[in-house]
């Protein structure tokens, strides 16, 4: 789990309540609510999975299942600039490990870590659907196609000047 | 309903539409070997996630081989439980679970009782052609439960009592694919979530993933120490089940025989929960008189219905889901508290015992109660009014460790003065127990007459919610029952919408009452078996003497010499106790 501790503002309280009751706070509605959640917050911590748990009317274990069972939550911070490499079967045939090698390499970290200062974070997704441009790279909301080991560097470096 | 033609192994039957091939099967008494199904029939549980794949058959014109659990029957289906095709993918299922599996059945709690370990010999798994990486978790010990996700099976039965039956919300699965497992959230420890600790995802673990913690090697300990006077209670649910750990009929009332183990064991007095249940019944009993008279004189300070409260996973409940409503159950402590209480003061005077040097000990169905002794409200300077509480399953432990079997033991009687009792502290054990030893005391008290019948057979059954109105001579008095947490949650939301036109609730949180609870033999999946255990107390409450609570010589007795009356300062300062609100947010200060 994550060891972030944060504590909720009452504004990010509200935001939460709205955002389940835009989903008449049904329970069958939990997997939308948390891509709302986390599309607003950026992860879903333990304190907002407890808020959600309680508006919709079930266990904060359900949550918390839920949340661990899909790869695209979660519940530590990404980065300003989510790096995720695509990893589906057309991408890692065509050299996707190659590629997050040199991104962990680059950024010294691992798979599902967000850099000290909070300006990068490191994922792996299945499958974008632009499997014509395997190996893929996903870097905030902009796609880089057809990426090289090589290339990683040079990417990196655009983003360490940016601020 | 519409029946289908099908055949089984060849037999051609008929069968109602939308029936498992399961259910077919079974009801023709042909086996298919299952493990993470579940069926309590009589309590009205099913659990059928079709997960282990154990239970697949061959269907004829079907590519694959169909789980027989979740597998409906069709016209024409033709199905075939044991073909080599069959036995052979049931054993790579096994053998596969059992790669991911620690193997140290020999000194594992569940040896012998395993339901992994049995489905291993019944297919006959001699070795496991899997070798792989094993998944490994934290332990977690709670007061009354540890978990040892090693041995999870994944079969996800407990996910189903604590959520849908119990509806506690603690366990879920967790993480996917290998990684994946049964926790709290966050994967917490236990204790830091709204566990109750009643027992019953122990009490359906098919392996050892889920159990008691073990206190007897700390009573063996007392038992041996010359410094120490040990003084056991026996619940009354523990009579009627312990015989089944020696391989005795369900049923099997074992009273004198339990007895006469307890003090083979080095017990120095061996008494009766079932004593403290006739307290119980004084003080509970009179506190819902007392409310009820100021009820009915308009005072509006009074709240009713009263809860019974002798149930301590059914109190750890309402202080995490309900605690807005904590003035409204009893404030009576549970029987096994009240004998700690009276057998700490009353009796160590009596005996002439230092406080200290007296160790009392619980033999319960129940493992709940481990919690609920080491509460801090029920210390005096720490030590503690019950020492250690131990489970049925554990005395059979005991009794097998140390002098082997129990059949042919001769029948010995409780000691006295707090192995006295009446069979309304009997039937504590059984789901309307309690509230059936209430009414007929708290009948003969309110009208001064003799109950013309002791059996309220309007009380007793295994429905989830029960109710029954008791003529008060002329006073109509409504009753509400719950087993099970979840029907409790129903009566509790039924107060909290002001709906409920109960003047008095019972509840027990486990399904059938005491007789269902966490510490008894494991029932796998016979729910039968819970239902001959309360004909067994009830059997055992019509060959008492005396069947009401306040004709208990030694409980007279108790009230001349000690206590005063029911509600007295006294009986208040030892026998009552408070509730606190447990229900903060792991996170969430608010």
């Amino acid at each position: 789990m994550s060891s972030v501790k944060i504590k909720l503002k009452e504004a990010d309280i509200k935001k939460i309540q709205e955002i389940c009751s835009a989903f008449n706070n049904a329970s069958g509605e939990l997997i939308n609510v948390l891509h709302k959640c986390q599309e607003h917050f950026g992860y879903l911590p333990a304190e907002i999975q407890e808020v959600v748990a309680y508006e919709l009317n079930i266990s904060t274990a359900k949550v918390y299942g839920v949340v661990t069972f899909y790869s695209f939550f979660t519940m530590t911070p990404k980065g300003r600039f989510p790096i995720s490499i695509c990893t589906g079967t057309a991408c890692y045939v065509r050299g996707a490990e190659k590629v997050l090698d040199e991104f962990k390499k680059g950024l010294k970290m691992e798979v599902g870590e967000t850099s000290k200062d909070g300006k990068f974070s490191l994922s792996c997704l299945r499958c974008v659907g632009a499997c014509g441009l395997a190996p893929v790279v996903l870097i905030g909301d902009k796609t880089y196609g057809r990426v090289s080991p090589e290339e990683v560097a040079e990417i990196l470096k655009k983003y360490e000047e940016k601020e | 309903m519409a029946k289908v033609n099908i055949s089984i192994d060849g037999r051609p039957l008929q069968v109602e539409a939308g029936t498992t091939v399961l259910k077919a099967a079974r009801d023709q008494g042909i086996t298919i070997p299952t493990l993470c199904y579940m069926q309590l029939e009589d309590l009205c549980i099913e659990h059928n996630p079709g997960g282990c794949r154990l239970c697949t058959v061959e269907v004829e014109g079907r590519n694959n081989l169909a789980p027989s659990c979740v597998t409906k029957v069709w016209e024409g289906m033709s199905i075939k439980t044991h073909t080599p095709r069959v036995i052979n993918a049931r054993k790579t299922v096994m053998e596969l679970i059992l790669s991911d599996h620690p193997f140290d059945c020999l000194v594992c709690a569940k040896n012998g009782t395993c339901d992994l370990q049995k489905m291993a010999q019944d297919l006959g798994i001699r070795e496991i052609h899997y070798k792989g990486e094993q998944s490994t978790y934290k332990e977690d010990y709670s007061p009354s439960i540890i978990r040892d996700m090693d041995k999870c099976i994944m079969c996800r039965r407990c996910e189903t009592m604590c959520n849908d039956v119990q509806t506690c919300g603690v366990l879920s699965g967790i993480y996917r694919g290998f990684d994946a497992v049964v926790a709290p959230a966050y994967e917490q420890d236990l204790e830091k979530s709204p566990c109750t600790y009643c027992g019953q995802c122990v009490a359906v673990c098919p392996t050892g993933a889920l159990t008691e913690v073990d206190h007897t090697n700390k009573v063996v300990r007392a038992l041996a120490d010359p410094k120490k006077t040990v003084v056991v209670q026996t619940a009354p649910a523990v009579r009627a089940a312990l015989g089944e750990e020696f391989g005795m009929e369900p049923g099997t009332l074992v009273t004198g025989k339990m007895v006469s183990a307890l003090r083979r064991l080095g017990f120095d007095q061996v008494f009766d929960t079932d004593f403290a249940a006739d307290l119980t019944i004084m003080e509970e009993g009179t506190e819902l008189l007392g409310r009820l008279t100021k009820f009915l004189k308009d005072d509006k300070s009074v709240k009713l219905p009263i809860l019974t409260s002798c149930c301590p996973a059914w109190v750890q409940f309402f202080e995490h889901n309900f605690p807005e409503m904590k003035d409204i159950p009893s404030t009576a402590k549970s029987p096994q508290q009240m004998f700690g209480a009276i057998a700490k003061t009353y009796l160590a005077d009596k005996i002439q015992v230092k406080r200290e040097n007296l160790v009392v000990v619980s033999v319960m169905p129940c493992l709940s109660k481990k919690y609920e002794a080491q509460r801090d409200e029920f210390k005096v300077d720490g030590n503690p009014d019950v020492d250690y509480s131990i489970s049925t399953r554990e005395l059979a432990h005991l009794i097998k460790q140390s002098i082997g079997d129990l059949k042919n033991l001769p029948d010995e009687d409780f000691d006295r003065p707090m192995g006295e009792s009446t069979g309304a502290g009997v039937i504590f054990g059984v789901t309307g127990g309690v509230i059936e030893a209430a009414v007929r005391t708290a009948y003969e008290i309110h009208t001064g007459k003799d109950l013309p019948k002791v059996d309220f057979d309007e009380l007793r059954g295994f429905d989830g919610v029960r109710s029954a109105t008791i003529d008060f001579d002329g006073l109509p008095i409504n009753i509400g029952i719950a087993h099970g947490l979840g029907n409790a949650r129903k009566l509790l939301e039924e107060i909290k919408r002001g709906e409920s036109h109960y003047h008095a609730i019972e509840i027990m949180a486990c399904p059938g009452g005491c007789i269902g609870g966490g510490g008894q033999p494991l029932h796998h999946g016979d729910s039968s078996i819970i239902k001959k255990r309360a004909e067994a107390i009830y059997k055992e409450d019509k060959g008492k003497a005396i069947r009401k609570s306040h004709m208990n010589p030694e409980i007279i007795k108790l009230y001349e010499d000690f206590l005063g009356e029911p509600m007295s300062e006294k009986a208040h300062h030892l026998l009552h106790t408070s509730y606190f609100d447990k229900k903060k947010s792991t996170f969430i200060e608010s």
